[in-house]
């Protein structure tokens, strides 16, 4: 009798593992590289910021914006890429938060990507005082304008809402600006500078991945994840 | 209740009430500079600054877009500070009861413009910037109206008419109507130059930049094309240092609009000074009209002459500094200066309205004067006073 229920155990066991090891294999990875064709306007030089006492110690050389930013093999990265039209299956709240610094009174990274619900954490890196000034345009995710000080307390966010290329600022040195996409959906990524993205566990279907770059605008591709990982290419071009 | 008498000439109100319209000017150019350098937001509170009281924010953390909204605000509660001492003076010492009112306005118009000025902030209202600033053009024109009816020169001109003694040729220093047409010109091209500066404060409020990054050309246009694909281009080729929304075909065509309502300006300002030299030239002075009049009153036709050249000079420099905007790629001075010298634009044509309008009820006045005189020539005051032509 003992060894009856043992053995039921063992084959419950086996048929859950069996059930698990299932799903995963059947989610697949949609990878993919992004490149450039034509010659992106040249990037500007941020005279002001060396204008800027507080800021130009914090620099050896002028820096410059970063819009486009390609490759040697014309590579294209700060694409953020996601699966367009899929919502509610947020998991935001048991992630971990994603920090945006802002260091040598510059946003860093100036683009990035993070989940309806979950946590992003801004801090201030620098010597001096900065504005955190969010302007999102999106129904239901609030504006706000808070101060942050040198070695103040980090600012948290929280957003509700998806919403493309949501904008921080600092009013106090105007040049500083940051790009938060927010998704309803764990599925999104933001290509690096090699053009590589990597779109993972995506449960099996038929999608349309989609690839926005904040000044060449955007691309999709309609895609099938069956049991394997999936290539989805793109190519912006300047006109 | 006082009487609508006339008042007396009072210097120290009138430097006074100058000094308030300077300080409106330079507060509307630091305003200016606020927007030019999208600083508008860069003190998150109000009416506190990062905490501290405005009055006692330390000096060294004036830095960057902080100093020029702060001192935007700082130089505000100045305004307002002279705008409530000319309106409690105006109350208390001017006989016109008008007067007294129109310093009420201008007080309470500088506390809406605070308070809109805070709650842009607190609120995070980008819109409220544009009533801002249009209310601020207004508030200029009002402060240089009431300076202008506290001069000694106007007042001269209402005391000729309450019966002091007049220059015993009476064509010099007499009113006489302004002319019909240069008179609704003048009020047509005023109203036109307010719309301009709503369309200004609109487009600079946009928070984009430039939308048209050219001129006299339009995105290499004569009229840009506004496609989708058009502005999709155009966004992808702006490289901007600043955060700055992408560009819009609605931010293109206000820019548009904005030229073109800058070119009607400037033919209309021309038509002024082409209308208002024609009737100057009606009237002959024996001394060949070099000479002021008698008791130092200015003829009005040559004041109106030297008032419209002014005003196409600002308006021809205006246009200049609107072409140097573009070419520097809205550099903050530039931009700036062509805040400035729209406001001007505006109070020179309000002013100008004020006078012809003065001038022609006098006029009516007068000649109401003369009617009773014939008819009763007992009534000793004036002399009759000479109505020129319309």
């Amino acid at each position: 009798m003992k060894s009856g229920h043992v053995l039921e155990k063992i084959v419950l066991f086996m048929v859950a593992a069996l059930a698990v090891a299932g799903q995963t294999a059947s989610a697949a990875d949609i990878i993919g590289v992004i490149t450039l064709t034509g010659t992106p306007p040249a990037e500007k030089e941020i005279t002001p910021l060396m204008e800027n006492p507080d800021c130009a110690k914090m620099h050896s050389t002028m820096p410059t914006t970063h819009f486009y930013v390609v490759g040697p093999n014309h590579e294209l990265a700060d694409v953020v890429v996601s699966l367009k039209g899929v919502t509610g299956k947020s998991t935001g709240a048991s992630q971990p938060p994603v920090v945006l610094d802002q260091k040598g009174c510059l946003y860093t990274p100036q683009i990035l990507a993070i989940q309806t619900g979950q946590k992003l954490i801004v801090k201030n890196s620098d010597p001096c005082i900065h504005n955190v000034h969010a302007t999102p345009t999106g129904p239901g995710n609030p504006e706000s304008n808070q101060v942050q000080r040198p070695g103040g307390a980090d600012l948290n966010f929280v957003y509700d809402q998806p919403e493309m290329f949501l904008r921080f600022k600092c009013d106090v040195h105007p040049w500083m600006f940051a790009w938060v996409s927010v998704f309803d959906s764990p599925w999104f990524c933001v290509s690096s500078p090699d053009g590589k993205f990597v779109i993972k566990n995506v449960p099996p279907g038929k999608y349309t991945v989609e690839a926005a770059h904040r000044k060449l605008g955007t691309q999709t591709q309609d895609v099938e994840v069956k049991d394997g990982d999936v290539t989805a290419n793109f190519s912006f071009a300047v006109k | 209740m006082k009487a609508n008498a006339v008042s007396k000439s009072n210097p120290w109100l009138y430097w006074f009430a100058v000094l308030t319209a300077l300080a409106t000017l330079a507060l509307i150019g630091i305003g200016g500079l606020v927007t030019s350098h999208e600083a508008g937001m860069s003190v998150p509170d109000w009416p506190t600054t990062y905490g501290y009281n405005m009055f006692l924010f330390p000096i060294n953390k004036w830095l960057g877009g902080i100093f020029y909204e702060h001192s935007h605000r700082l130089l505000a509660s100045l305004v307002g500070l002279m705008t409530t001492i000319l309106a409690v003076w105006l109350w208390l010492k001017d006989r016109r009861t008008w007067m007294s009112w129109l310093g009420v306005a201008a007080f309470l118009l500088v506390v809406a413009q605070g308070v809109l000025g805070g709650l842009r902030v607190t609120m995070h209202m980008d819109s409220l910037g544009i009533y801002h600033a249009t209310i601020a053009q207004l508030f200029f024109v009002l402060t240089c109206a009431i300076a202008l009816f506290t001069s000694r020169w106007w007042l001269n001109l209402q005391t000729g008419r309450a019966g002091s003694p007049q220059p015993a040729d009476g064509a010099m220093g007499t009113s006489r109507p302004t002319d019909k047409n240069l008179r609704g010109l003048v009020l047509f091209t005023t109203i036109l130059i307010f719309v301009q500066l709503i369309i200004a404060a609109a487009m600079r409020h946009q928070h984009a930049g430039l939308a048209i990054s050219d001129f006299p050309l339009a995105h290499g246009s004569l009229w840009p094309d506004t496609s989708a694909e058009a502005v999709a281009s155009y966004n992808a080729q702006r490289v901007s240092i600043n955060a700055e929304n992408p560009i819009t075909a609605f931010q293109i065509e206000l820019q548009m609009a904005h030229r073109v309502v800058a070119l009607v300006i400037l033919i209309l300002t021309v038509a002024c000074a082409w209308l208002a030299q024609r009737w100057s030239s009606r009237f002959s002075v024996p001394d060949g009209g070099n000479n002021p009049a008698p008791g130092g009153i200015e003829l009005q036709p040559r004041v109106f002459v030297r008032l419209s050249r002014f005003w196409l000079a600002l308006i021809v420099f205006q246009v200049g500094l609107g072409a140097a905007t573009i070419w520097t790629n809205k550099a903050a001075d530039v931009a700036t200066a062509h805040v400035l010298v729209g406001a001007l634009a505006l109070a020179v044509g309000a002013l100008w309205c004020a006078i012809a309008y003065r001038e022609t009820v006098a006029a009516v006045y007068d000649r109401r004067t003369e009617a009773r005189h014939a008819s009763n020539p007992a009534a000793i005051g004036a002399q009759p006073a000479m109505t020129g032509n319309k």
